[in-house]
C-alpha cells in the first residue's frame, strides 16, 4: 500500500473519531447544565471551561471569544471552521483524506462520509443544533457510528483497513485520557463533598460520555465513586472505550500490518504499544492512584502520542527526513 | 420458500420482454402541427438548425419516439423532481468540482441535462469507423515526425509547421515508444452540420478528460429513468475502464505480462481528481500524486509501506510541461526527478506518450485529412471542419477581412479559452484578435462559424433547444476501440455555441442504440 495512502487512512479514521469525542463530549456538557442548580455567569462559565480545557483548545478561544458562555463553547467546538479540531474541521479534514484514497475504501463509506460532511456544511447541520442540540449531537453520534458499521461490513480488512483501526483505537485511547481527566478540571463547589451529590453526577456525566453507563452498572450495581468509574475506564479488558481494550487493538493493528508475532516487535511503533500495552495488563487501579490519575493519563497520552508518531515514521514517512506529517494537537 | 429467488427469477421476463428497437418498427409521428407537441415539448421551437430530435416542427425522428412519448406524459414539476434527485446524487457521490473564491472552496457539480442524446446504431458504425481511422493516422503522424518525417520531405506538411507547434518535443527523435503507440487515449471533439454530417472540430491527444461523466451519466439515467432506459436497447459504456488498462498493461516495457499499472494525478486540488480516481478505482489499480513516486538507477519507484514497488506503466493526467521538473518546467511540484530519462532508457511506459501535442495542434489538425489519405491512401471518413491556416498569405487576409463572420482559435489553446467566436464578439474583441494573428500568424487558425446541432434541452423550467457537440474516447492498445457514444457536451446558455464546463456547458448521457433500426 502506499505510504501516502496509509497516512490518510490513519488520519482518515482518527478525524472521524475525534468528531465523536468532541460530540458526546457537548452531549453530556449539554445535559449537566440542564441539572446545574447554580445559573450564574461564573456557575455557566465553571460548567463548560473544563470542556475546553479537555480538548486543549482554551488559548484559541479566548482569542475570538470574550466569554465562556454554553452558546459559544458549543459554536466554537461544533461550527466553528478557524478551529482545527472543531468537528466541522474533524469532518472536513476526514473527508480531505477520504477523497485521495477514495480508491482504497469502499464507495459507501465514502458517500457516508461525504453525506455527513455535507449535513454539517450547509444540509440541515445547523437547524437540527437550533432546534436541539443535545438531539444533534446523538445524532452525529449515531452517523458516526453508521460509519463505522459501514466501514466493517463494507471494505476489505486489509492493509487499509487495519490502518483505520490504529487511527480509530489511538484516538479512542487518547479520548478516554481526556474525558476521564475532565474530572481533575472540575472543582466541586464549596461544601461538596467527595463523593456526594455533585461528585457522583460528574463521575456519571463521565461514564455517560463514553457510552459507558450501562456497561459499568453491569459490575458496580448501583455504586459511582471516582475510584471505579476510572477502573472501568482505564482497566476493562471487553468494554471498547477503555483505555486497554484501545490499546490491545492498536498493539493487534501494528502486527497484523507488519505481520510479526505479537509476542516479539519488528519496529518502534510496535515496540511501544507492546511495553504500554502490557503496562497495562499488568497494573492494578491502587498504583494507578498512587502515581496519581492525572499524572498517570499524561503520561499515556504522551505515550500514545509516541506511538503515534513511530507508527507513521515506520510506514508513511519512512524516507523522508522532513517529514510533513499531518498536525495535530 | 425462497419466494424471494422465485421472483427474481420472475423478473427475469420482464427482460426477455424488451423489444428490440428494430423489431418494433416506430412510425414516425407526424403531427400536423405545434400545437400538438404536449406536455414538455409543447413550446419547443426546433429553429433553423439541425435538431437531434425533430426533423420538422411536430416530426419526431423515429429513434426519439419512446422518448417523445414518454415525456408527453410528464408534467414540469415531475421533471424538475427527477433533476434535483439526479443532482443530489451528484452531490451525495462527491462527482464535484471545486470552485475556489475568498478563503473556501465551493464544490459544484457539472450540470447534467437529463434528455439523453440518441444515436442510431448505424450512424454510430459511421462515426467509429471514422474515429479508427483518424486515430490511426495521427499515431503514424507522430512516429513519423519522431523518426524519419516522411511526411515533411514529401512536401505534404511545411517543416516550420511542425517545428514551429508549442508541444512537439524534438528532445524525442528517434526515441522509440512502447509498441508504437503515441496516443493511447484520444478525445476527439465531433459537431453535426446544417444537415447533421458528423465533422471532426479538433483532436485531444494529451490528457483529454471527461469520460468519467459518460460512465456517471450513464448510471444517473439508469437510476432516475429506469423504465424509459429499458425500453430502448442502449449499448452499454462499462467497459471502458477494462479496455483502458488493457491498453495500458499492453504497452508495459519489456512486455512485462504483470506489469504494475498507476494513474498519476496533479491531485485533489485539480478539477479533474474526481476523474482521475474514478478511472483508478474502476481499474483496481494505484493512484499516485508526484511525491508518491521516487527515481532511482532509472527506474520509478513508489513509496509503499514495505518499501519500493517499481512502477511500469504510468497512466498520466499530468501534461508534458509537468512531468519532470529536472527537463521540463523548473518551477512543478506536481512531477517526478528523473521521470523522463526513465522513461527514454525504456524502464517506464507513459500514456499518453510524451510530444503527442504536436497531433492536436490546431495548425496540424488541418493537415490530418490529408495525413490520411498519405499514411492509409484511404479517403477520410469523417470530414474536418473547413479551416484557414493565418500563416497562409492569401488565407490570413480572408480571415482579417472576415473576422466578424469567423472562428478564430489559438492553435494551443483547449477548454474553450484562446477562441474569437465573430459574430458574438464586441469590436474591441475583434481587434484583439486581428492583432494577435498579426503578431503571431502560425499561432491561429480560422473557421466558419458552424451552428452546431441542436437537442432539447431543460433549461429554466422549459424544454429547449440547445447547442451540442460530442466528445468520444478512442482507446489504442493492442487494437483500436470505442465506447459506444461519448461525452455529449451541451451549451446550456441560451444561443451559445461554448459548451465547455468552464464557461456554462454541460453534459447529457448519450445513448447509441444497438441493432439496425432504420431512420
Amino acid at each position: 500500500m502506499l505510504s501516502r495512502v496509509a497516512d490518510s487512512c490513519y488520519w482518515l479514521s482518527r478525524y472521524i473519531e475525534r468528531a465523536e469525542t468532541s460530540a458526546r463530549i457537548l452531549d453530556v456538557n449539554m445535559q449537566l447544565l440542564l441539572d446545574l442548580e447554580d445559573s450564574s455567569p461564573e456557575a455557566i462559565q465553571r460548567h463548560w471551561q473544563p470542556v475546553l480545557a479537555t480538548l486543549e483548545d482554551q488559548e484559541l478561544f479566548t482569542k475570538t471569544y470574550d466569554t465562556i458562555t454554553a452558546d459559544a463553547v458549543m459554536e466554537f467546538v461544533t461550527f466553528d471552521k478557524k478551529n482545527p479540531s472543531s468537528i466541522v474541521s474533524c469532518i472536513g479534514n476526514a473527508r480531505e483524506n477520504a477523497r485521495t484514497v477514495r480508491e482504497q475504501i469502499s464507495s459507501e463509506m465514502w458517500e457516508q462520509l461525504n453525506r455527513t460532511y455535507l449535513y454539517l456544511r450547509d444540509g440541515g447541520g445547523r437547524h437540527d443544533f437550533q432546534d436541539s442540540p443535545i438531539d444533534f449531537y446523538r445524532r452525529l453520534v449515531d452517523i458516526l457510528h453508521g460509519f463505522q458499521g459501514t466501514t466493517d461490513a463494507t471494505m476489505t480488512h486489509g492493509e487499509g483497513w487495519d490502518f483505520l483501526q490504529l487511527g480509530k483505537y489511538l484516538e479512542r485511547a487518547d479520548s478516554a485520557t481526556r474525558v476521564l481527566d475532565i474530572k481533575y478540571h472540575i472543582l466541586l463547589p464549596k461544601g461538596e463533598q467527595v463523593g456526594g451529590h455533585v461528585d457522583v453526577t460528574q463521575w456519571m456525566a463521565v461514564l455517560r460520555s463514553c457510552s459507558a453507563m450501562e456497561a459499568y452498572f453491569k459490575i458496580n450495581v448501583g455504586h459511582v465513586s471516582g475510584w471505579q468509574v476510572a477502573e472501568f475506564l482505564v482497566l476493562h479488558d471487553e468494554f471498547p472505550r477503555s483505555i486497554r481494550f484501545c490499546v490491545d487493538r492498536v498493539d493487534g493493528a501494528l502486527h497484523r500490518i507488519s505481520g510479526c508475532d505479537r509476542a516479539h516487535f519488528s519496529n518502534e511503533a510496535e515496540r511501544l504499544s507492546g511495553m504500554l500495552k502490557s503496562n497495562l495488563g499488568y497494573t492494578t487501579i491502587e498504583s494507578v492512584f498512587q502515581q496519581g490519575l492525572h499524572q498517570f493519563l499524561d503520561q499515556t497520552q504522551a505515550r500514545l502520542n509516541e506511538i503515534s508518531a513511530a507508527a507513521t515514521k515506520t510506514y508513511c514517512y519512512w524516507m523522508d527526513e522532513s517529514a510533513q506529517t499531518q498536525v495535530q494537537a | 420458500m425462497y419466494s424471494p429467488l422465485v421472483s427474481a427469477h420472475a423478473g427475469k421476463k420482464l427482460y426477455e420482454q424488451k423489444p428490440a428497437l428494430h423489431l418494433q418498427k416506430p412510425a414516425s409521428v407526424a403531427l400536423k402541427d405545434c400545437e400538438l407537441m404536449k406536455g414538455l415539448f409543447k413550446d419547443y421551437e426546433v429553429g433553423d438548425f439541425f435538431d437531434e430530435m425533430f426533423s420538422a416542427p411536430g416530426q419526431v425522428r423515429p429513434h426519439y419516439d419512446l422518448l417523445y412519448q414518454r415525456f408527453q406524459e410528464m408534467e414540469v414539476d415531475e421533471f424538475e423532481r427527477k433533476c434535483a434527485l439526479a443532482e443530489k446524487s451528484y452531490l451525495n457521490q462527491g462527482i464535484t468540482f471545486t470552485v475556489y473564491s475568498g478563503d473556501e472552496g465551493t464544490e459544484r457539480i457539472f450540470p447534467f441535462d437529463l434528455i439523453p442524446r440518441i444515436i442510431p446504431g448505424k450512424e454510430w458504425e459511421h462515426v467509429e469507423r471514422g474515429l479508427v481511422q483518424r486515430l490511426t493516422a495521427l499515431n503514424m503522424f507522430l512516429h513519423d515526425v519522431y523518426h524519419d518525417q516522411r511526411i515533411v520531405k514529401e512536401g505534404l506538411i511545411p517543416s516550420e509547421i511542425v517545428n514551429s507547434a508549442k508541444h512537439f518535443r524534438p528532445e524525442f527523435m528517434g526515441f522509440d515508444v512502447p509498441r508504437n503507440i503515441y496516443i493511447h487515449v484520444c478525445g476527439t471533439d465531433l459537431i453535426r452540420d446544417r444537415q447533421g454530417n458528423y465533422t471532426v472540430l479538433e483532436d485531444n491527444g494529451r490528457c483529454p478528460s471527461g469520460v468519467s461523466y459518460v460512465l456517471e451519466n450513464r448510471q444517473a439515467m439508469k437510476r432516475v429513468f429506469p423504465k424509459l432506459f429499458t425500453k430502448y436497447a442502449v449499448r452499454p459504456v462499462d467497459r471502458y475502464a477494462q479496455d483502458l488498462l488493457a491498453a495500458l498493461r499492453y504497452c508495459a516495457p519489456g512486455g512485462n505480462p504483470d506489469p504494475t499499472v498507476v494513474v498519476l494525478t496533479p491531485g485533489i486540488y485539480n478539477s479533474a481528481y474526481f476523474e482521475h480516481s474514478f478511472l483508478a478505482r474502476s481499474m483496481g489499480i494505484e493512484i499516485v500524486t508526484g511525491n508518491d513516486l521516487v527515481v532511482q538507477n532509472s527506474r520509478v519507484y513508489m513509496k509503499t509501506t514495505k518499501g519500493l514497488k517499481q512502477v511500469d506503466v504510468i497512466y498520466r493526467r499530468i501534461d508534458d510541461d509537468f512531468l519532470d521538473p529536472t527537463v521540463f518546467r523548473k518551477d512543478s511540484v506536481l512531477g517526478v526527478p528523473g521521470l523522463v530519462e526513465a522513461y527514454s532508457k525504456g524502464y517506464v511506459a507513459l500514456a499518453n506518450s510524451i510530444g503527442t501535442g504536436v497531433a492536436d495542434d490546431k495548425v496540424t489538425y488541418y493537415y490530418v485529412p490529408k495525413m490520411i489519405k498519405f499514411y492509409l491512401g484511404e479517403d477520410p471518413i469523417l470530414p474536418n471542419v473547413d479551416t484557414y491556416l493565418t500563416s497562409d498569405d492569401t488565407e490570413r487576409k480572408y480571415v482579417l477581412d472576415n473576422l466578424e463572420k469567423l472562428v478564430v482559435k489559438a492553435a494551443n489553446e483547449s477548454g474553450g479559452y484562446g477562441m474569437l467566436i465573430g459574430p458574438h464578439a464586441t469590436k474591441e474583441q475583434v481587434e484583439k484578435f486581428r492583432a494577435a494573428i498579426i503578431a503571431d500568424p502560425r499561432g491561429y487558425i480560422a473557421q466558419p462559424v458552424i451552428n452546431l446541432s441542436r437537442s432539447p434541452s431543460f433549461c429554466d423550467g422549459a424544454i429547449e433547444g440547445r447547442h451540442i457537440d460530442l466528445r468520444p474516447y478512442i482507446i489504442s492498445g493492442e487494437k483500436t476501440s470505442i465506447i459506444p457514444g461519448g461525452l455529449t457536451r451541451v451549451a446550456l446558455r441560451k444561443g451559445s455555441l461554448v459548451v465547455n464546463s468552464s464557461q456554462g456547458g454541460g453534459s447529457k448521457d448519450t445513448w447509441v442504440l444497438d441493432g439496425e433500426e432504420e431512420d
